[in-house]
């Protein structure tokens, strides 16, 4: 194997432990150099042993103090090979003054352990209720938290309901009593919504917020809970586990009560677009009925009838018109056919001399002479009168 | 109506959606005019409801058979 081989090998090793790929070390720091290249070199000691460290410039860029020799701190980072020189040595990326440190470092194990039993779970939170008829308070009965809570209140909603639950809110017994308190709210079932608050102060000041037992007492909770501790800026596990995180406790009392004349307003607009809705739609109603009240078939209604009654006698004069014509033309056609039928009477052949002459045995004329046998009977008939006759002979005409 | 089951929220939330329906129009005419009187009634709930809250401020003391309550007069500065 060659070095590089080795030293390869070695920091493979290294990098692939799970204790070295991440951890806090606690420590003094000395031989502290400041690179112009922006990386910070130096060692971290205590008693017996001395650890060289590197922090490059991305994450020194972002230290909010520059560490100086001599210092007591505690360093994020992980272990590993500098190739070159087979020296292995922390990576530092973020770097705490001891003591706050070791705080922090509580803070962050606790933070991810209750963020993994799902105790900060969005879906988990409740909801605020809009109007709450009593509002729990956890803080101290003395001091300002209490008094700006009530101010703000007072301000916002002149008759509210509100019930302190005293506590010590720093010390040994604050996390312990903020749980406790918490709970009897809870037991008490009095009021709709809890406040916990606290006024601001250095991160020793705020632990008890960010202790265990609190943070469990605040997700067990049924009742709504509000964190509200220090100022802005500061976070708690509290404020994680809270269903609402405010960031004041004057915020927290806004969020908690609406403004009186904001609710009487929406009320009040509620009441109006309403009353509005109501009459847009009646208006509408009356002007549709208004349409139809005024439309032909309503205000005049026998014209229908007027005027299918005047078509009916426009009718009946065609039909009288058409029937009179009709009379007339079969009048003059029927003396015409009168006259015709004049010419043809039989009686005016009969005046001229002819005569009609019918069988007697069956009635049937007579127009030919085979029509007849000798001895067959007759009748004649002359324009005055018959004459029964025998037939005597019969004699053909040549040409006939 | 029987007011006593239904909470502030409630109340006005049911009120806001009255007026959805009440302001798209498509309702027949006597539905509008229930509605709007129903929300009427809402709408006089609600102010009751706000009125009748009483103003107090209390701490929570624990004594021997559980938990009292004490004014807080001298905290109490809104008035």
């Amino acid at each position: 194997m060659t070095v590089s081989e080795v030293n390869k090998y070695i920091k493979d090793m290294i990098s692939r432990d799970g204790i070295l790929s991440g951890l806090w070390v606690k420590g003094e720091i000395s031989n502290f150099k400041n690179h112009y290249s922006g990386h910070f070199y130096f060692s971290l000691k205590d008693e017996k042993s001395v650890l060289k460290c590197v922090m490059f410039r991305s994450n020194a860029s972002l230290l909010p103090f520059v560490p100086e020799d001599g210092m007591k701190v505690i360093i994020r980072g992980y272990v590993s090979v500098f190739e070159r020189d087979g020296q292995y040595q922390l990576y530092a990326e973020e770097i705490q003054p001891d003591g706050i440190g070791a705080l922090y470092i509580a803070f962050e194990k606790l933070k991810k352990k209750l963020e993994a039993e799902g105790l900060f779970d969005a879906a988990k939170k409740k909801k605020l209720p809009y109007l709450p008829k009593a509002i729990g308070v956890v803080t101290s009965s003395t001091g300002a938290v209490i008094r700006d809570i009530i101010n703000v209140l007072s301000r916002r909603f002149y008759n509210f309901n509100l019930k302190l639950y005293p506590v010590q809110v720093q010390g040994e017994q604050a996390a312990g009593q903020i749980a406790a308190a918490v709970r009897r709210f809870n037991e008490l079932d009095n009021v709709d919504v809890i406040i916990v608050a606290r006024g601001g102060g250095s991160l020793e000041d705020l632990w008890p917020f960010n202790e265990e037992i609190v943070a469990r007492s605040i997700y067990e909770s049924r009742i709504p809970v509000i964190s509200a501790v220090g100022h802005e800026t500061d976070f708690t596990i509290a404020d994680f586990v809270a269903d609402v995180r405010a960031p004041t406790p004057s915020a927290a009392a806004e969020l908690v009560m609406p403004e009186r004349a904001v609710v009487e307003n929406r009320l009040d607009s509620l009441k109006l677009r309403l009353r509005n809705a109501v009459m847009k739609k009646t208006a509408m109603e009356r002007l549709l009925l208004r349409k139809i009240e005024g439309s032909v078939a309503f205000r005049q209604p026998l014209n229908k009838i007027y005027q299918e009654r005047m078509l009916l006698d426009v009718q009946k004069k065609y039909m009288q018109k058409a029937l009179s014509a009709l009379n007339t033309n079969y009048r003059n056609k029927l003396s015409l056919l009168a006259a015709t039928l004049d010419t043809l009477s039989p009686l005016k052949s009969l005046a001229r001399g002819y005569s009609i002459t019918k069988s007697k045995k069956d009635g049937s004329l007579v127009r030919s002479v085979h029509a007849v046998s000798i001895g067959d009977r007759l009748e004649i008939n002359l324009m005055d009168g018959r004459l029964g006759c025998t037939v005597e002979s019969i004699e053909e005409d040549s040409n006939g | 109506m029987d007011n006593n089951e239904v909470t502030f929220e409630q109340a006005m939330a049911e009120l806001e959606e009255i007026e959805k329906k009440l302001e798209k129009g498509e309702l027949t005419l006597d539905e509008s005019i229930n509605f709007f009187r129903r929300g009427v009634e809402l709408t006089k709930y609600c102010n009751r409801k706000l009125d009748e809250a009483e103003r107090s401020i209390t701490m929570l003391i624990e004594g021997e058979n559980g938990v009292i309550e004490k004014e807080l007069p001298e905290l109490d500065q809104g008035r």
